[in-house]
């Protein structure tokens, strides 16, 4: 049974199965083997894996390993082990097999080699995951969950929509390059979009990930958004709309992140900003930009992920997480601090960092291609990841304010988690050759040179200098206690507004209706009493006799309508 | 609170020292800058310290145009969840 093609989603769904019937150790312990196992199993892949099968009259694809798809299995797999680590702790049956599910589908649709299949998994992943955000077990949980449960389900419509009409064009189901010169590739396109957090389609995101579990959460920032990113690399490099939608997407989170109060909505936010850097690299579409694309995925998944989890932590340890109720917690987090600020150097790029390896190859590919112009939106937004996702979350949570809570480190597995994440940020920072021989396209890309070194730590000192600055001056905005609007405004107050003015209008003239039609009735009801009340000609009591009469009047009638006509 | 015990970023002096040193390090990067020759790519970087220069004012930007948005968009706590949660326990807890 094990074979190279034993797909990799099976051990995670076993391992979900397993969770369910077992409880303490052997449960933390048989999740944690399961995963390293399939891992391995992946590492030890000598060769591409393509399984084939027949479904009616379609030639299937199941699993496919192949360079693109198993960089993204390893990350993966890595990602599941950390959450799985961080998640230890939490006495919640559902989360665990929710998460293994949810790593699971992720997995199965990451090495869909054709439509259909992607399909299933698209859809298994939009579904375990809301379970992740229900685990809060709050009523703003359910509704959030809720959203992003019909958003989600509504991607993989619309990406069945797609596939249909791709089906009908090009008469195949596998899942290559798709592009958008056809109808099938564009509808398709719009599905990924909404999983990949395109701008306008990414309220999804910023809405449910701060909501769900502090554990939750680690999972979630991994799985859904990197699946689309490895879709659109597969399915649309060189797509030139893609440069812009993401030079748009690195930058319109950035001004969202530094208002936000909920420290994990900010990291919601970088999130996008972080897709924005991979959807531009796709757009360019060259092999140095798709291998930054990629990169940049694999380490953003780590990084992110200890970022999430730092601010779990804090969240776990002391209930709060907005800026406006933490703060100073570095006098009794030291550990959580440190390696919040590793998360942060590494995401903001700071050479040695990981963050630094990947994201200057899509840089350098953008000047390459002579992108000038987003070459210097792109620059701009790094500066502004600095900025959100370097100083502000370890800023707001562990210094700023003194806010007199002193809550102790998290317990051992999450100091662990983050730990292996903090390393692994470091080891990928230090030796990049490690991360760039996996890539999908050979590379002898250099990112030590002096002057690239130099010029990134320039940019990187003088925007915390003007944050210095402004900070000092006062004019930095002040942590307070609000909400911003975001594209989320259309469907929770604009549609809303509408469907409850509809309802009133609706509910005015159905009203309205039925008072008229109570009115006849009622008119007709007095009418037909009045006439048969004993005063009424209706009451009027007739003979026999009488009857007879009438009859024998309606005989002769007719006696002489058949003299009349006798044929 | 003379009981409470102290920690490193209680002291100002401190708080001083980090500031001095990013100071110091910016000045230092700049000074770099007409050291070395970097590479250049596009005609923006012939401009010495462009770097800084970007760094600095992009951030600002950031910071002051994030402000003007907050004054469009910035709404009171429980803006969606007085209409959408039934307990108002809830509305204005974050997770």
């Amino acid at each position: 049974m094990w074979s190279s093609s034993l797909p990799a989603f099976v051990p995670f769904f076993a391992a979900a199965a397993l969770a369910l019937v077992t409880r303490g150790r052997l449960r933390s312990l048989l999740m944690l083997a399961i995963v390293t196992l399939s891992g391995l199993h992946l590492w030890l892949l000598d060769s591409e894996v393509l399984v084939t099968m027949s479904f009616l009259d379609y030639e299937l694809l199941p699993y496919r390993v192949d360079k693109l798809s198993i960089v993204f299995g390893y990350v993966f797999h890595i990602a599941a082990f950390i959450s799985i680590l961080f998640a230890l702790h939490v006495k919640d049956t559902m989360q665990h097999a929710a998460g293994l599910l949810y790593a699971g589908s992720a997995v199965g649709a990451l090495f869909a080699g054709d439509l259909l299949t992607l399909f299933v998994f698209w859809e298994l992943l939009a579904v375990t995951s809301a379970f992740l955000v229900w685990a809060q077990r709050s009523e703003r949980a359910y509704q959030s969950g809720m959203r992003y449960l019909i958003i989600q389900v509504l991607s993989g419509v619309i990406l069945l929509a797609g596939l249909l009409i791709h089906l009908k064009t090009t008469g195949s189901l596998k899942f290559d390059f798709i592009g958008i010169d056809h109808l099938g590739g564009i509808v398709m396109l719009l599905a990924f979009g909404i999983k990949a957090a395109f701008p306008v389609l990414h309220s999804w995101l910023t809405d449910a990930y701060p909501e769900a579990t502090p554990t939750g959460t680690v999972f979630l920032s991994a799985f859904t958004t990197k699946t689309a990113i490895y879709v659109l690399a597969r399915g649309y490099p060189g797509t030139e709309l893609l440069i812009y939608v993401g030079a748009l997407m690195a930058c319109f989170p950035i001004f969202y992140a530094v208002i936000q109060n909920d420290l994990r909505r900010v990291l919601s936010y970088s999130l996008i900003n972080q897709l924005g850097f991979m959807v531009c690299g796709i757009g360019i579409g060259t092999a140095l930009a798709v291998n930054g694309a990629v990169s940049h995925a694999f380490v953003h998944i780590i990084y992110k992920a200890l970022l999430f989890m730092s601010m779990g932590a804090v969240l776990f340890m002391t209930g709060k997480i907005k800026a406006t109720e933490v703060g100073g917690l570095y006098r009794t987090m030291p550990k959580t601090a440190i390696l919040c600020m590793i998360g942060a150097a590494s995401i903001s790029a700071f050479p040695l960092f990981s963050g630094f390896v990947a994201k200057s190859m899509i840089m350098a590919a953008a000047i390459e291609e002579g992108h000038k112009v987003i070459w210097l939106v792109l620059l701009l937004a790094s500066a502004g990841v600095l900025k959100h996702a370097g100083i502000q979350i370890p800023y707001f949570a562990f210094f700023a304010h003194d806010s007199g809570l002193r809550p102790s480190e998290p317990p051992r597995n999450m100091l662990l988690a983050m730990t292996i994440a903090a390393v692994l940020c470091l080891a990928i920072g230090i030796y990049p050759q490690m991360l760039y021989r996996l890539l999908p396209f050979a590379t002898d890309f250099n990112p030590y040179d002096l002057s690239h070194v130099v010029t990134q730590t320039q940019l990187l000192f003088f925007a915390m200098l003007a944050f210095v600055y402004l900070n000092l001056q006062g004019i930095y905005p002040a942590e307070r206690l609000a909400i911003n609007l975001d594209a989320e405004w259309f469907y929770r107050r604009f549609l809303r507004r509408v469907v409850e003015k509809l309802g009133r209008w609706i509910r005015s003239s159905d009203q309205g209706i039925r008072s008229t039609a109570e009115q006849r009735i009622s008119r007709l009801t007095a009418y037909l009493a009045q006439r048969h009340y004993p005063t009424g000609k209706g009451a009027v009591i007739r003979p026999t006799g009488s009857m007879v009469m009438y009859i024998a009047i309606l005989l002769a009638a007719y006696l002489w309508l058949l003299l009349s006509f006798p044929h | 609170m003379a009981d409470e015990k102290r920690y490193l970023f209680d002291n100002p002096r401190n708080v001083k020292a980090v500031l001095y040193l990013l100071y110091a390090s910016c000045g230092l990067l700049l000074l770099v800058d007409f050291i070395i020759h970097r590479h250049i790519t596009s005609h923006w970087e012939k401009l010495l310290g462009f770097y800084c220069i970007y760094g600095f004012i992009g951030c600002s930007a950031i910071i002051i145009g994030s402000k003007w948005l907050r004054a469009l968009v910035e709404r009171e706590e429980d803006y969606y969840t007085r209409d959408e949660l039934s307990r108002p326990e809830e509305r204005h807890v974050e997770q």
